[in-house]
């Protein structure tokens, strides 16, 4: 590519406000090469795996596929298309239990793999994406379903509208305490990482790719090295940034490379920046040489409760009790199961859940982890939430203001900022679920705004109601009124011209009935 | 297989409250050595009323408000309250002063407003105050240091005499109290400036200069040492933030010594305010108390530096030798507002 002059490498890199040093614990899963999961008899696949409105169905009960097929469009701009990870029947399009922090069902379809493992067609646009139009290759990106892989799962293609973006950014920081999957992923295809990096960069246009990876990955910071002196078009340039949670969080990301706050109102784009996680680009590369929509992703299946610990390449839509099984299985102690890391994820009641395209972990926990389950207790004011907040928010006031749902003062403290990173709730003494109340917190503004919202349209409309019922009312008594002046004019003028008339017309009846009488009398004389 | 659901995160790490708190404990440690060393059996007495008051109150009134006792007894609030106002209440007090102390601090000024964590104002102090304005004589009686001669006697008097009048409120028949007790240097330096006795004047006096053996006072100034190298080692170990004590020790000094220079004879130095009577005390463990004091990082200057001079123009003005409690009291209530006038700009409002 012709992009050559590099913006920010002797840039120094500044750090964000608080964040913590964590127990890694990454050698857990990351010693062994990425595994690839044996195909299982059934897929489960949920129309919402990303940020935005629900996919529409393409297909129904019955209907065979094959894999890759989409089997939902977007339903909407922000939206992702899924697609079927093997050939096989549609067997129900039905409410089921999907991985998310509300523990609710939502509608998923269900296909029974035949194993035959057939392909849809596909027209792969390979090298020629340099000639290609950006919106081309948008769409190319977005009919394969690409959604941020770090575990966002924003629609990918709808953050690569800006044009002429300065800074490409690939996040490689993964922060987060046990996860390793962009780790391996980096090892093992950085050049396929790199390759996606130059799509995106195409797209967008961008004058420069950083590549930004913590400090405690020597081997994939080697890795990425290599496949960057390989490229040699001075395009890309790795940085290394020292290890602090959530340094891998977007907007903390691009203040220690570029050393500028991104707004909470705002875009990075607004600063001229894209960021995309690496596993994304892979993806992106996957799509674009090799017409692959998004039907796999790397878990990293890890913890004290698993017995082998590893990364696993995995369809969308398996079972995650298959993902554990491949990993030898729960250990006796194990205690919880978690959908992404230690801080940021959430504990899932049952296995049988189907990984989606942001299970970018599975971290099963044991019971002898000394993990402080103690019992909450009150506040104690001691300011260490403040001290590592990434946000710089006052945690322990937003804790008063949410416990007393006092709404004015949560705003005014920012809640809103908060990215919930849980470095707070990490640090508390008192062990209060700082988060927790965050959450609770923003669900019920965000539901009283919508009543708000809600009420105001209907008492608009009930006045504009009660107003047309008043016009009309006035309207129709306007009328009644005219009609009645008419009438009354009416009668007026028929009295004054037939007074006379009806006087002739009783003279004449009365002379008619005399007539009949006397008729009568002669009658009965002459018999 | 179902598992069981808990909140993010899943991990943690260990410091908690107990741990906290018994920290602070540990620090006020060689302070109170101290204060035991020059002022004898009576710290010990206050020591031992305070803790049984303190803890017995807040188990009564944990049963009464129907919470978890044996949870909340060990999570050292109780003991740091009950130590603090120990420590702060002077050295030959009668058993009543301090159990009508540890009463109100841990009744009224802890549990009435809600138990650790709600509470708008330093419990020590409240009762502290309290038993200040109600018998300020009472609260005068500090026995001779060690190595300064009162009456017949050098230095403290003996268990017996000190157990018999903190308990019993006896004497021998040959003393009386105030053969056995004596102002404190900042005591005597302002009831001898109101007779217009300057400084230099009370220092070389032959009659006090055993009490100045040092700049803040025999006895004080090593009680303030130590107060300061725990509340140093508190911080080292991130329990107290650092900015409340450095911002109250700055202005403390700044302002005094500012009166120092411009009038020498009627101000003592810096130095002198900075390490006598409850100054370090209030640095490191009471002003910093979390509850009650401002958790802004800007907040904690102002509220460290305002304490600073309200120990100062108390001690100066006012009608009590010392000024902690009270600076510490009228500076709680004005914590809610400093901390709302002073939030951080979080993330990201630079650029909006």
């Amino acid at each position: 590519m012709e992009q050559t002059k590099s913006f920010t490498a002797q840039r120094p890199l500044t750090h964000f406000h608080g964040g913590l040093k964590l127990a890694e614990n990454k050698h857990l899963s990351n010693r062994s090469a990425i595994s690839k999961l044996a195909q299982g008899r059934e897929y489960i696949i949920p129309l919402q795996q990303h940020i935005g409105v629900i996919s529409d169905p393409l297909v129904k009960p019955g209907d065979r596929v094959l894999k890759g097929q989409m089997l939902a469009r977007p339903g909407n701009l922000v939206s992702a298309a899924v697609h079927s990870p093997v050939s096989g029947v549609i067997t129900g399009i039905k409410e089921h239990e999907v991985p998310h922090p509300s523990g609710l069902s939502d509608q998923c379809i269900f296909i029974e793999n035949d194993f035959k493992d057939e392909w849809i067609e596909r027209r792969a646009i390979g090298d020629d994406y340099n000639h290609s139009t950006s919106s081309n290759l948008r769409k190319i990106i977005r009919d394969a379903g690409i959604v941020g892989l770090g575990g966002a799962t924003f629609p990918s293609a709808v953050k690569q509208t800006e044009m002429h973006i300065k800074t490409l950014v690939l996040n490689g920081a993964e922060c987060e305490p046990y996860i390793t999957c962009d780790d391996v992923m980096m090892r093992e295809h950085a050049k396929e990482i790199l390759s996606g990096g130059d799509i995106i960069g195409h797209i967008i246009k961008a004058r420069e790719c950083i590549i930004a990876i913590e400090d405690n990955k020597p081997e994939a910071i080697k890795a990425m090295q290599a496949a960057i002196d390989n490229d040699g078009t001075g395009f890309f340039q790795l940085r290394v940034v020292p290890t602090l949670y959530p340094s891998g969080g977007e907007k903390q990301l691009i203040k220690i490379l570029i050393d500028k706050e991104v707004p909470t109102t705002k875009h990075p784009v607004e600063l001229s920046i894209l960021v995309h996680n690496v596993a994304t680009a892979y993806a992106i590369h996957r799509a674009i040489h090799y017409a692959e929509p998004l039907i796999s992703r790397v878990v990293t299946v890890t913890g004290p409760g698993v017995a082998h610990p590893q990364n696993i390449e995995v369809l969308i839509g398996t079972p995650m009790n298959a993902c554990i099984k491949h990993c030898g299985g729960y250990t006796e102690n194990s205690d919880e199961l978690i959908m992404g890391g230690p801080m940021m994820g959430f504990s899932l009641d049952a296995d049988t859940l189907p990984v989606i395209k942001a299970t970018n972990c599975l971290l099963v926990t044991a019971k002898d982890d000394v993990i402080d389950k103690q019992k909450q207790q009150p506040c104690i004011r001691c300011g260490r939430c403040v001290a590592v907040c990434p946000a710089k928010l006052l945690p322990q006031q937003l804790y008063w203001y949410a416990s007393t749902q006092n709404t004015d003062r949560l705003v005014e403290h920012h809640l809103f900022d908060c990215i919930e990173c849980g470095c707070c709730a990490y640090v508390c003494p008192s062990n209060i679920p700082l988060v927790q109340y965050y959450r609770y917190a923003k669900t019920t503004i965000w539901q009283q705004e919508r009543e708000r919202k809600s009420s105001d349209i209907s008492r608009q409309r009930h006045e504009a109601h009660q107003q047309r019922l008043e016009r009309q009312k006035q309207e129709r008594e306007e009328k009644l009124r005219q009609k009645r002046e008419l009438l009354q004019n009416k009668e007026k003028i028929s009295n004054a011209k037939d007074k006379a008339g009806k006087h002739a017309a009783i003279a004449e009846a009365l002379a008619r009935a005399q007539a009949k009488k006397e008729q009568r009398n002669k009658n009965k004389e002459t018999e | 297989m179902l598992f069981k659901r808990t909140p993010a995160p899943h991990i943690k790490d260990h410091t908690s409250v107990r741990q906290i708190m018994y920290m602070v404990l540990y620090a006020l440690i060689p302070g109170a050595l101290a204060s035991i060393y020059f002022f004898g059996w009576g710290v010990l007495f206050n020591l031992v009323i305070a803790i049984s008051v303190c803890l017995l109150a807040e188990a009564a009134v944990l049963k009464l408000r129907k919470r978890d006792i044996y949870s909340t007894l060990l999570d050292g609030s109780t003991l740091v309250t009950a130590c603090l106002l120990a420590l702060a209440l002077p050295s030959l007090a009668p058993w009543w002063i301090t159990t009508i102390a540890s009463l109100f601090a841990i009744v009224i000024a802890k549990h009435l407003y809600g138990g650790l964590g709600f509470n708008p104002f330093n419990p020590a102090m409240v009762g502290y105050i309290v038993v200040m304005i109600s018998f300020p004589l009472e609260m005068t009686l500090w026995s001779a240091p060690t190595g300064v001669s009162v009456g017949n006697h050098v230095g403290w008097p003996d268990f017996m005499t000190s157990f018999n009048w903190v308990f019993l409120g006896v004497l021998p028949p040959n003393e009386t109290i105030d053969s056995i007790s004596m102002a404190t240097p900042l005591d005597l330096i302002k009831t001898q400036l109101s007779q217009f006795h300057d400084i230099a004047e009370t220092r070389n006096n032959v009659q006090f200069s055993a009490l100045f053996s040092n700049i803040s006072g025999t006895g004080w100034q090593w009680i303030n040492i130590l107060y300061l190298a725990g509340g140093i080692w508190l911080i080292k170990k991130d329990v107290v933030d650092w900015r409340i004590p450095t911002a109250f020790i700055i202005s403390l000094v700044l302002i005094s010594n500012l009166f120092a220079v411009i009038d020498y004879a009627n101000n003592s130095s810096a130095l002198f305010h900075a390490f006598s009577g409850g100054a370090m005390l209030c640095a490191f463990f009471i002003a910093t108390d979390p509850v009650t004091a401002s958790t802004t990082p800007k907040g904690r200057w102002i509220y460290g530096a305002c304490t600073g001079v309200l120990v100062f123009i108390i001690r100066n003005w006012g009608g009590y030798p010392d000024g902690i409690a009270f600076a510490v009291v009228l500076m709680n209530i004005t914590t809610p507002l400093i901390d709302y006038y002073t939030q951080p700009k979080v993330f990201g409002e630079a650029g909006k």
